[in-house]
């Protein structure tokens, strides 16, 4: 496999948990809801599908774990929010400190344990083809997932009645209850959805990325995630594009080690934070742009009393 | 799936029934069963409602016909008020049937039961003689019942076809769903475009958008809640025009208004609301307005004192040819304003919403600064003040009622005293950076009493308060900082009687003064009563101004339309002179 | 009969003090059910917790020495809160003050004076500023969202500290290990209290407390910052300058942090080291909150977590539970606050669809 194959494997494999956590999120905020949690689904994600194919020997058993386990956060996120009423910012602030600690709690036993990670899919003959065929024909199972997400998430958004139906609740709750939806019942199941793929996104870097648990592996993934969404201007194209991008940085950094460029490894492991900011700032900047594309009702809290 | 089995049956025995009245009415057979539905909503009508909605196109009122909707003893506690308090209704088929209360009678509440949006704690709901249980909106809409809101329930990002297929129960398909907007649209006399996204139309657009989405679905009941706030006089027409045919078409209206005249000239019959009841019924044709409105406040409708402005004010806020882009994409630019305001006058500014009003408020309280090279265009008291902060402004003399009461002219979650610190401090309530609290609270407390704020004190929170109340504390407020250019807002929308006549009034005291007023609504009754000259606001453009006593709503309403002669250039002060005295 | 949320006509006070209470007993209840769960009995595991840290002088002590950061800190984070600015990087904002309030001991080292420690924290506020007045910046400046600039940039300060101790500032005898030179002892904080390790940094955080308060209740710009917080568009409305709060929130906050991170290591660490804080930065937000973000409920809210802390480490040692236990119970805190919160604005009622109570006779039907 030549270099060039090698670095673009690596920045879609650095990106693919992102891609995972940022299009949960972003669907969940076009609910109307922002949930500053997904760190602490991710890691709980991670850590339960890590402990359930360590100790089952599946490693799909523990991507399915880490999926529940990733919804499990999020209804709790949800009953606070939504049934609670609860200060949209500070519950997901709550909700990344508790899954810090639960997921260092849980993960003490496999610290040290060794998975063997996730094969990638080979199809015979094409995936021989050179350049090409690895990218296209020899990727690992989620990483197709993760593209047919990409594709169900963008019909769902512009292509399907409930897709419309979310993205007006966003827009305008009061309406969308005047005529008659569940509004709270919708946005739970948009934040469900969010924390399974923020969940799935934990189990990719557990599983398949490193396979290994650490304490706080996600290492703020989580946070670029919901970066990636406002970079997106809450566009799943965007959003895809965001997170390789990120990949890529997340790459460079080796790499940069590897051409014999003497640079402290800090610096460069401050890259892709920077690179975060960078962009939010680019992104920012046109406040036009943020206003006509962000969900208008974001972060407010809905009672159908009002 | 289970309640749907049964009003299918009962339809069926219904349309029997009356399939033999029809034929006993007509003498021959008749298939018009097998009619599309929207061609023949009317005949159709008549044979799922009873010979009633045909044979009473003038007078729906005969006897002996099933209601289509009946209420009996519809109760709705909220925490802090009894919003409905054994109401009950009839409304028959093909009847306009007005509901007339003031702003918080419990008109709206009742709607919001009707349609499903809001669920009564006791009474029951009946259509067409079958007791109903409306859980919610969607069933409101098979049942056959549509609702217009008054703050429409449209998603802004969402084109119109969009917005109407989120509220029709039919395969998700935009291309025919258009198609039958066309239709429908051309048929009633209701232009739209489906394909254009909602923030871009006017409010008027809107409502059109909110009926045409409840005609397609070819309703026995339309709701339409206070709809012609939105609109100019002779749009007023054209939406009467539209009722009386749906009517005759067999549709009941429930027409939702506190405007006496339009209920004498639409409605077939009223129910009169006050504090949550029913306060009586009346065949509107004929009462009188005055009447009708002793029904409605329990007294006359109070008038306020009103004597010729004195002469020879000078001039207190003047906009020397103010455009401006709007930042709000969904904005509206101002296009060169010019406009005078003399102490001692009260100036109007008529406009449906959404013309510009809001930019215009933003550059004259100084919510929205104005660019620096763009100084000169405003001022107050012969200061140009177009670069100020709405705290510099206000210590120049200005004082601004803004239209939103809760979270703009007031905190909702802080009390009274707070939120007279809000825009007070200047008076003697911070002191080396502090807060002085008795200062605050005393200022408060006058406030409370000299406008006869019915509160729990200065410590009751701002949202508390009923809308009525809390308008007045927030007018008190800027009067009592002694302003010399007064700005309101929609000073009585969403206000009782009695509260508006009071904050009217002391608009007009104020002017009496010598006070510079300026008084932007959409209520032309309103201008009308209060102000010594009216301008329109139209698309961002400002007209001339006219002598209240000159003109009348026939030319105001068209005016608002954007049919007005270009402004006279009004004496203004000299440019180079404002600069110099700089 | 089935159970609806109403809103109230008028918050509740009395719910304002109870629900932090009713928050702690809910979490004492779920770590009762928790060690259970675990097979410990739950008496031994709550002794262990709240008792055993605490039952000697030097326990109490140790209470201080962790409550200090916390309540520094969140007293600090409040003032922005309180105003909708979401500073969540005091973690980075504690760890550049410790950053350039250490380098200053370091440069001063071996020499003495009284003016040593004074200009160390000075030097750790300005330098908790610094990082603060980034996302500041960018905020006012550019629009950009102030939680993800500070939260990313707890990362970058993170990154900053571990290259000085890797690098430039490591102890030349220090066998290579990734720590600094220990300070001398002019360049320390005194110790206030006899056989504890409690220091003057707790004088500080008092000192702070009472600022904030005089802030938060009776200054104007104090006012004007919960104005903004509870309803922006009056803020706007009454012409209070939003960037001046963006500016006064996040730079409170950040010399908060960065006076706690000096501290920090010029209290009981002594050097500098890759990581300064056992995650003060993001305790210190659950602080504020169950503190209900007034100075003297954050007082009363760091003690508690600081006894949070306490127990973790009391509890690693007698019952063998790992440490992370600390982070679980501090989220689940926060938790049974923000839900129990809801009783403030809202009440709970049963209905029936006939309705509980009647207020008053059906109306006369018509006139």
């Amino acid at each position: 496999m030549d270099t060039f194959t090698a670095i673009v494997l690596a920045t879609l494999g650095a990106g693919t948990p992102l891609v995972f956590a940022a299009l949960g999120e972003l669907i969940t905020e076009k609910s109307g809801v922002l949930n500053l949690g997904v760190e602490g689904m991710m890691l709980v994600g991670a850590v339960c599908g890590f402990a359930v194919a360590a100790d089952s020997g599946s490693i799909w058993l523990g991507v399915l774990t880490a999926v529940a386990a990733g919804a499990a956060m999020a209804l709790v996120f949800a009953v606070l929010t939504l049934t609670f009423q609860a200060n949209q910012v500070a519950s997901g602030l709550a909700l990344t400190i508790f899954g810090i600690g639960l997921s260092a709690f849980i993960g003490l036993g496999y610290t040290s344990v060794a998975l063997d990670g996730m094969d990638p899919v080979r199809i015979p003959v094409l995936s021989d083809i050179p350049v090409v065929g690895p990218l296209l024909f020899g990727l690992d199972p989620l990483m197709y997932l993760s593209f047919a997400l990409f594709g169900a998430v963008t019909w769902f958004l512009y292509r399907s009645k409930a897709g419309l139906l979310l993205r007006g609740i966003g827009e305008a709750p009061d309406s969308a209850h005047a005529i008659g939806y569940p509004v709270i019942r919708i946005r739970y199941l948009a934040v469900l959805f969010g924390g399974a793929m923020a969940g799935l996104g934990g189990a990719y870097l557990a599983l398949v990325y490193t396979p290994l648990w650490v304490e706080e592996m996600t290492a703020g993934r989580g946070w670029i995630a919901l970066a990636l969404v406002v970079f997106s201007t809450w566009r799943p194209g965007r959003v895809m594009l965001g997170a390789y991008l990120f990949g890529g940085v997340t790459i460079l950094q080796f790499h940069v080690q590897g051409l014999g460029i003497d640079l402290p490894s800090q610096l460069l492991s401050m890259l892709p934070y920077l690179a975060t900011i960078f962009v939010l700032v680019l992104i920012s900047r046109d406040i036009n742009t943020i206003r006509l594309n962000a969900p208008a009702s974001i972060g407010q809290a809905f009672h159908p009393s009002n | 799936m289970r309640f749907r089995r049964r009003p299918t049956r009962l339809r069926r025995r219904i349309r029997r029934r009356d399939y033999e009245c029809l034929r006993g009415a007509y003498g021959k057979r008749c298939t018009l069963a097998l009619a599309p539905p929207g061609r023949f909503a009317w005949l159709l009508s008549v044979m799922e409602n009873g010979v009633g909605g045909m044979t009473n196109q003038n007078d729906p009122q005969v006897v002996g016909v099933a209601p289509r909707l009946e209420l009996q003893d519809i109760t709705k506690i909220y925490p802090a008020v009894v919003a409905n308090d054994g109401v009950n209704l009839q409304v028959l088929p093909g009847e306009i049937h007005a509901v007339l209360g003031e702003n918080g009678a419990g008109k709206s509440t009742l709607m919001k039961i009707i349609y499903g949006v809001t669920k009564a704690d006791r009474g029951t709901v009946s259509w067409n003689g079958q007791e109903v249980e409306i859980a919610n909106p969607a069933q409101a809409r098979r049942l056959g019942i549509g609702m217009v809101f008054q703050h429409f329930s449209l998603f802004e990002t969402l084109t119109v076809v969009q917005n109407i297929a989120l509220a029709v129960e039919e395969p998700f398909d935009l291309d025919g769903l258009a198609r039958r907007i066309v239709e429908v649209s051309e048929r009633y006399g209701l232009p739209l475009d489906p394909r254009r996204l909602v923030h871009s139309l006017s409010v008027g657009e809107r409502q059109r958008v909110e009926i045409v989405r409840c005609l397609l679905q070819d309703p026995k009941l339309l709701i339409m809640d206070e709809p012609t706030s939105v609109l100019t006089p002779q749009a007023v027409r054209k939406l009467f025009e539209t009722l009386n045919r749906l009517s005759s078409e067999g549709c009941s209206i429930l027409y939702i208004s506190h405007k006496l005249e339009e209920i004498r000239e639409l409605c077939h019959k009223a129910t009169v609301m006050r504090g949550g009841k029913v306060t009586g019924e009346a065949d509107p044709r004929q009462e009188t307005a005055s009447s009708l409105a002793r029904m409605m406040i329990g007294r006359e409708l109070p008038v306020c004192q009103h004597a010729p402005a004195p002469e020879g004010g000078e001039p207190r806020l003047v906009i020397a040819g103010l455009s401006r882009t709007s930042d709000d994409p969904f904005g509206t630019d101002l296009k060169d304003i010019r406009l005078t305001v003399h102490g001692g006058e009260i100036v109007g500014i008529a406009g449906i919403s959404g013309n510009g009003q809001q930019e215009l408020l933003a550059a004259l309280s100084g919510e929205q600064p104005l660019d620096p090279h763009q100084t000169y265009e405003i001022h107050v008291n012969g200061e140009s003040v177009g670069n100020l902060d709405p705290a510099a402004r206000r210590s120049l003399g200005l004082g601004f009622v803004p239209e939103e009461r809760l979270g703009r002219g007031a905190v909702p979650a802080m009390s009274l005293a707070d939120n007279a610190l809000l825009t007070a401090h200047r008076a003697g309530m911070v002191k080396l950076g502090l807060v002085a609290g008795a200062q605050v609270r005393a200022f408060a407390d006058r406030c409370i009493e000299t406008f006869d704020v019915r509160c729990g004190g200065h410590e009751a929170v701002a949202k508390s308060l009923s809308g009525g109340n809390l308008q007045k504390f927030i007018v008190g407020r800027e009067l009592l900082q002694s302003p010399s250019v007064m700005i309101a807002a929609q000073p009585t929308w969403g206000v009782d009687v009695g509260a508006a006549t009071t904050i009217r009034q002391a608009l007009i005291d104020l002017r009496n003064r010598g006070v510079a007023v300026l008084v932007i609504s959409e209520e032309l009754e309103e201008l009308f009563e209060i102000c010594d000259r009216i301008a329109v606001i139209a698309e961002g453009r400002l007209s001339p101004t006219k002598v209240t006593a000159e003109t009348n709503q026939e030319e105001i309403g068209l005016w608002m339309s954007g049919m007005f002669p270009g402004v006279e250039d009004e004496p203004l002060p000299d440019r180079q002179e404002l600069i110099d005295a700089h | 009969m089935r159970i609806r949320i109403e809103p109230r006509a008028q918050p509740s006070r009395l719910m304002g003090w109870l629900s932090p209470l009713l928050a702690v007993v809910l979490t004492l209840v779920t770590g009762f059910l928790f060690s259970a769960f675990l097979g410990m009995n739950p008496v031994d595991a709550f002794h262990a917790f709240f008792v055993a840290p605490v039952d000697d002088l030097y326990g109490l002590g140790e209470l201080g020495v962790k409550a200090a950061p916390l309540a520094l800190i969140a007293v600090g984070l409040a003032i922005g809160f309180r105003s909708n600015v979401w500073n969540i990087g005091a973690e980075g904002q504690l760890t550049f003050g410790a950053l350039v309030g250490g380098g200053v001991a370091l440069w001063a080292y071996e020499m003495e004076g009284a003016w040593i420690l004074p200009a160390m924290i000075l030097a750790g506020a300005l330098g908790g500023m610094a990082w603060a007045s980034i996302p500041a910046f960018l905020r006012t400046r550019f629009n950009t969202n102030e939680i993800l600039v500070s939260l990313m940039l707890n990362y970058v300060a993170l990154l900053c500290l571990s290259y000085l101790v890797h690098g430039p500032w490591r102890d030349p005898e220090g066998f290579n290990f990734p720590e600094s030179r220990l300070f001398s002892e002019s360049a320390m904080l005194p110790v206030i209290l006899e056989d504890t390790r409690l220091h003057a940094g707790a004088l500080l955080a008092l000192v702070a407390v009472g600022l904030g308060w005089v802030f938060v209740k009776k200054s104007f710009i104090g006012y004007q910052m919960q104005v903004a917080g509870l309803a922006d568009t009056a803020a706007r409305y009454a012409g209070f300058n939003r960037k001046r709060m963006i500016w006064m929130g996040l730079l409170i906050g950040g010399a908060a942090a960065g006076i706690a991170g000096l501290c920090e290591v010029a209290g009981p660490i002594g050097q500098l080291l890759p990581s300064v804080s056992p995650g003060y930065g993001y305790a210190a937000i659950i602080v504020a909150f169950v503190g209900r973000l007034h100075p003297v409920g954050i007082l009363l809210a760091s003690l508690l977590m600081s006894l949070l802390y306490l127990g973790g480490e009391s509890a690693q040692m007698e019952l063998g539970l790992p440490s992370a236990v600390t982070g679980v119970f501090q989220g689940v805190l926060l938790f049974y606050l923000l839900a129990a919160d809801l009783f403030i604005n809202f009440r709970i009622r049963g209905a029936t669809p006939q309705g509980l109570r009647s207020p008053s006779k059906p109306a006369e039907a018509s006139s």
